[in-house]
């Protein structure tokens, strides 16, 4: 029995939650291999073959594979299957889109989005938004699988000097094509990773009005999260939004500003470890999950919070 | 232009939903049931589509008990033309739905295939990549905006990172994200003429696509629940909690 892992990378490095999914696949079985799709990727190939708990890696590189589109990838996955009892991705956009491109063609009832492993046939995962867990046993012979990122750690990132082999690409796929990907350039932590999120939704009114929550992330050092609401309302880009179809974060503190706290909403952030809710609508059922709610007007709250953190004068890192 | 549009029936998006207490699943009975909010949009991007003159037709399919036709009766009142109501009891798992939706495309031939891209039940985000897998077509998941062209579709999608854009050839799978329209409600005289328009029925087994499950559900649970919190009067309160009590700054 091993277990294939597929990367997620940018061609350069190992996306963050790839650490997250070799730490789950790990918990299947040990004999856990990377396989590392893309062009020009030897850099991310050789990162995983660092991973203490990866034993091999394997790469396959081609021009088509630079955009990572499921098309190409999932039959480099299918020719490699026959080796393995477990196929494993993150259960982020990536993994998402091509999982069952691959589960469908290996006649596999996919497992999505699992929080935790049982044994190798048994598994939990969230239904419901999160608002309940079913445990579930897969009969299939091999087992597709993607994990919540933010319910496993990261393995260690150093320390492995797992063998890289190389497999042939295959054809292209050509009826689809990439044009172009417009991804946020932040300084900021990455929204899924970081300590501190601070979050906004449809209270803030404006996108302008984000900058009194961009000024309490700067001091923070944390990420910045939005509800739907936010979002479909324009203030701020689809990369922020938390939730069911959003992200998943599990802060050490979310700052839930202006967030009446739709079901929707909570499935993404009410793991967290301290919540933090202010709202003028002391009725608003985000304040069901605060460890600390602020019944105000965060026009006013903002500044003054800032101005808080300011005489504290720590740094955060 | 044909376009093929799947929806599915779930427990409303509004209801707090309830695990039962023998662990064996949710609670469904008099629960109120609707659509699954993205096929909502699926529905109204073809509806939108066919009124632009770029679509000749757009057929509603469904799956599930009898009570399904409900939601196919929800998009023929917003301007779907026909509908099919595909007959299945109790539980089927993505890869079953894709292979009843493959039997579907086979037989009505449709350029495009609509479907939100997650149902808020499951939450198993599978379906319209496994229908694309086997019938070996593009997929365009998570969609915020597609432009119709001759022959392709443009999309722009909605990734962890931002957005990407993809040109996909027809015939093509497109699983759409709730930013792609917004669905309209259906007028009560369009409601009365949606009774009119005719829903084929049929049976899974008709298909002949075997559906037995394949993971078993051994049981349900309730997520741990948070402890109560507490309110803070003031700013400065809640700032002092969060150093010296919670020190998480």
């Amino acid at each position: 029995m091993s277990v294939l892992l597929i990367a997620e990378h940018n061609n350069k490095e190992l996306k963050s939650f790839t650490l997250n999914a070799v730490t789950a696949a790990s918990k299947i079985d040990s004999d856990v291999h990377a396989l590392v799709i893309g062009n020009n990727c030897g850099d991310a190939a050789k990162a995983a073959s660092q991973l203490p708990l990866v034993k091999k890696v394997i790469t396959v590189e081609a021009a088509h594979y630079e955009n990572f589109l499921a098309e190409n990838f999932a039959p480099v996955v299918i020719k490699l299957a026959d080796n393995y009892s477990h196929i494993v991705c993150s259960a982020n956009t990536f993994g998402k889109n091509l999982m069952p491109r691959i589960a469908a063609k290996l006649d596999t009832s996919q497992i999505s989005d699992i929080i935790k492993v049982e044994s190798p046939d048994t598994f939990v995962r969230p239904i419901y938004a999160g608002n309940a867990f079913a445990t579930i046993k897969s009969t299939d012979a091999k087992k597709c699988i993607t994990i919540r990122p933010t319910s496993f750690e990261s393995c260690e990132s150093s320390g492995g000097s797992a063998p890289i082999e190389n497999a042939d690409a295959g054809e292209e796929f050509s009826l689809t094509k990439f044009i172009k990907r417009e991804e946020i350039k932040s300084d900021r932590p990455e929204l899924g990773t970081a300590r501190i999120v601070v979050s906004g939704g449809r209270g803030m009114q404006n996108g302008d009005n984000f900058k009194l929550i961009t000024a309490i992330a700067d001091k923070l050092n944390a990420a910045i999260g939005a509800s739907r609401a936010a979002v479909d309302a324009g203030y701020i880009s689809n990369d922020h939004q938390v939730g069911q179809t959003g992200k998943v974060v599990v802060p050490d503190l979310y700052i839930a500003v202006g967030i009446s706290g739709a079901i929707q909403h909570l499935a993404g952030m009410k793991e967290s470890k301290v919540i933090v809710a202010i709202n003028k609508d002391g009725e608003a059922p985000i304040f069901s999950v605060a460890d600390y709610g602020l019944e105000a007007d965060l026009f006013e709250a903002l500044p003054q919070f800032l101005e808080e953190l300011n005489k504290l004068n720590t740094i955060q890192k | 232009m044909k376009i093929l549009v799947a929806v599915k029936r779930v427990i409303d998006y509004n209801v707090q939903i309830r695990v039962k207490e023998d662990g064996t699943g949710i609670v469904t009975e008099n629960v109120k049931m609707s659509t699954n909010p993205p096929d909502d949009n699926a529905i109204e991007e073809a509806v939108k589509i066919k009124e632009s003159g770029k679509a000749t037709e757009v057929i509603a399919v469904t799956i599930g008990e009898e009570k399904a036709q409900e939601t196919v009766r929800k998009a023929l009142a917003v301007g779907a033309d026909r509908g099919i109501h595909v007959k299945v009891d109790g539980v089927i798992e993505p890869i079953a739905v894709s292979k009843i939706l493959q039997k579907i495309v086979d037989k009505e031939k449709p350029d495009l295939v609509f479907m939100g891209k997650q149902a808020i039940d499951d939450d198993c985000n599978q379906t319209g990549q496994m229908l694309s897998a086997l019938l070996d077509w593009p997929q365009a998941t998570f969609a915020s905006k597609i432009d119709v062209k001759e022959g392709k579709l443009e999309v722009v999608r909605e990734i962890d990172e931002g957005l990407e854009t993809i040109e996909i050839n027809t015939p093509a799978i497109v699983t759409c994200d709730l930013r792609l329209n917004e669905p309209r409600y259906a007028s009560l005289p369009n409601i009365m003429k949606a009774k009119k328009k005719p829903i084929e029925q049929m049976n899974a087994s008709d298909l002949g696509v075997d559906i037995t499950p394949k993971i078993q559900q051994l049981k349900v649970e309730e997520p741990p629940k948070r402890k109560a919190g507490i309110k803070v009067s003031s700013v400065a309160e809640l700032v002092q909690k969060l150093k010296n009590e919670a020190k998480v700054i």
